[in-house]
């Protein structure tokens, strides 16, 4: 046994240790008990106490995330917006300072580069953003931003890719405010979904961004990647009485997942285009031209070939996983982009990529789960929304 | 930890509890807690007939599907159903409550190829996660 062919870690299980890189606080994973695994070239914890456990522990109380993987890729200059405007697919201009966003990053042919949140910085003159990009795709599309400007030449801005000095965690779950507005002098309260503030934590600088990657109310953190041990050692012990526990990848993506927040290689890639994917909220043709805009409004007019659908299995099976086909009345429609037993709901959940006119709630769909045919229910997404962010009872 | 000296093992993780021409058979305490949170198990009817080295049946973690080896020939006469419905006791219990099948063997004499606990230890290493 342990033939893994799910993912994230199946296809990179063998270590080639000396080419991994590690974050700050890999000591700190190793001391609780995380195994670490490869991870888009770096050695990151998969898990620490069990996947089940620590979507749990983030569900109900928080989980704490080190994210130091990802990149960020500053965008600073007089046509800083203009630039974004051309190189990504949402609005830039709505970002007052302050403000965050998700968007895309679109190639010629309406396919998807990566997914990204814009940062617009909260305290600046200047036109200033960070763009948080995926740990997979940093080499990519930093040089697929610089290749826009060079394009762009018009434009007076820098692309400048600042995440080796940029140090990233996230704490997420129900508790997260509570366990962390003592350490800072900042009224979380007020600080809303997509926004960010400049602010000290636990006698740390740092960027507080109501963002986050799990369909729970919380926090990211941006600082110096020399704090940012201080900062993890400060948000444990002050979540240490809430039962806030570390969080793997592995629970990332069951967590995402059940929110139906898209993994890029799984529901998005180079030949998935936005309104396939269903993020045609992230796309804002209205704005003006932009890389990819003219086949995105063709497909628009046209309706995309193929959608994605959430679905639940409805026999006694093993989980839907990535890549499995998908069939209705024995014809193949598409294939499974991600798939897991929820630990929430207690069912087997997936999203799929299929044609259009298989999809639809109520239509009937077939999952082929390591060869044995499956029946599957479309549902609405996301599979579990949090009723509202509820002051902690303590 | 080491594993348990009344029992015998395959490289591929199953242990085997001989008792005459019946053998009980589970996965190992490393194999579970290489798999993590274990969420469904597939089992073979009673009466199948198992080859040595063949996969028999599946069993899924939260981040991944493997399939489980028979480590002797024989027919299966009698299944763990607790465990089927319940397969996190192969994370609690992987050598007690879990137990899988139990097959009538076809050549008890197939059992002396089984690793002993000190010869799996010895294979499987002492770098089990944690």
């Amino acid at each position: 046994m342990i033939e893994a062919e799910g993912r994230p870690e199946a296809a990179m299980t063998e270590p080639s240790a000396d080419a991994l890189r590690e974050t700050p606080l890999a000591e700190r994973h190793r001391a609780l008990g995380a195994r670490l695994i490869p991870f888009a070239g770096w050695l990151m914890p998969v898990q620490y106490a069990g996947i089940l456990q620590e979507h749990h522990a983030v569900r109900n109380a928080a989980g704490l995330f080190d994210l130091g993987h990802m990149g960020q890729v500053e965008i600073a200059g007089d046509d800083a917006l203009s630039f974004l405007q051309w190189a990504t697919s949402n609005d830039v201009s709505r970002l007052a300072p302050g403000d965050a966003q998700y968007a895309l990053l679109t190639n010629p042919a309406g396919g998807v580069v990566d997914d990204i949140i814009i940062y617009r910085y909260p305290d600046d003159d200047l036109q200033r953003y960070m763009v948080v990009v995926n740990a997979s795709n940093r080499t990519k599309d930093v040089d697929w931003l610089r290749g826009q400007r060079a394009e762009r030449s018009d434009l007076r801005v820098a692309v400048n890719d600042i995440s080796d000095r940029i140090g990233m965690i996230a704490i997420q779950g129900p508790r997260a405010e509570w366990i962390v507005q003592p350490l800072t002098a900042t009224e979380l309260p007020a600080l809303e979904p997509f926004h960010w503030t400049r602010s000290e934590v636990a006698g740390f600088e740092a960027m507080v961004a109501r963002t986050g990657y799990t369909g729970e109310d919380g926090f990211e953190f941006y600082t110096p990647i020399e704090q940012i041990g201080g900062l993890w050692d400060g948000l444990v012990a002050a979540g240490r009485d809430d039962g806030l526990a570390p969080i793997g990848l592995g629970a990332r993506d069951t967590l995402r997942l059940e929110a139906r927040m898209p993994l890029y290689g799984n529901e998005l890639g180079d030949d998935i285009g936005p309104l396939e994917a269903g993020l045609g909220w992230a796309v804002a043709l209205e704005k003006g031209d932009f890389v990819g805009r003219e086949p995105i409004a063709r497909m628009k007019t046209s309706g995309p070939p193929r959608r994605t659908v959430g679905f639940r299995l409805v026999e006694r099976s093993g989980a839907a996983r990535h890549g499995y086909p998908v069939s209705v009345g024995g014809c193949e429609v598409g294939h499974v982009t991600s798939g897991a037993m929820s630990p929430t709901l207690g069912q087997n959940i997936g999203l799929a990529l299929v044609e259009r006119d298989a999809a639809g709630i109520g239509k009937p769909l077939t999952v082929s789960v390591r060869g044995r045919p499956v029946t599957a229910e479309q549902v609405k997404t996301p599979f579990y929304r949090r009723l509202h962010a509820a002051p902690p009872s303590g | 930890m080491a594993s348990p000296a009344d029992l015998k093992y395959t490289r591929t993780h199953e242990w085997v509890r001989l008792d005459g021409e019946v053998a009980t058979i589970g996965i190992t305490d490393r194999a579970q807690t290489e798999l993590g949170d274990i969420t469904y198990l597939e089992l073979p009817e009673i009466g199948s007939s198992l080859e040595s080295a063949k996969p028999f049946g599946i069993v899924e973690s939260v981040k991944a599907a493997s399939d489980v080896y028979a480590p002797l020939d024989g027919e299966v006469i009698e299944r763990n159903e607790d465990v089927i419905l319940a397969p996190d006791l192969i994370n609690s219990s992987p050598y007690e409550q879990a137990w899988l099948l139990r097959l009538r063997l076809t050549d008890s004499a197939q059992a002396e190829s089984l690793l002993d606990a000190a010869a799996y230890d010895d294979f499987a290493g002492d770098a089990a996660p944690h």
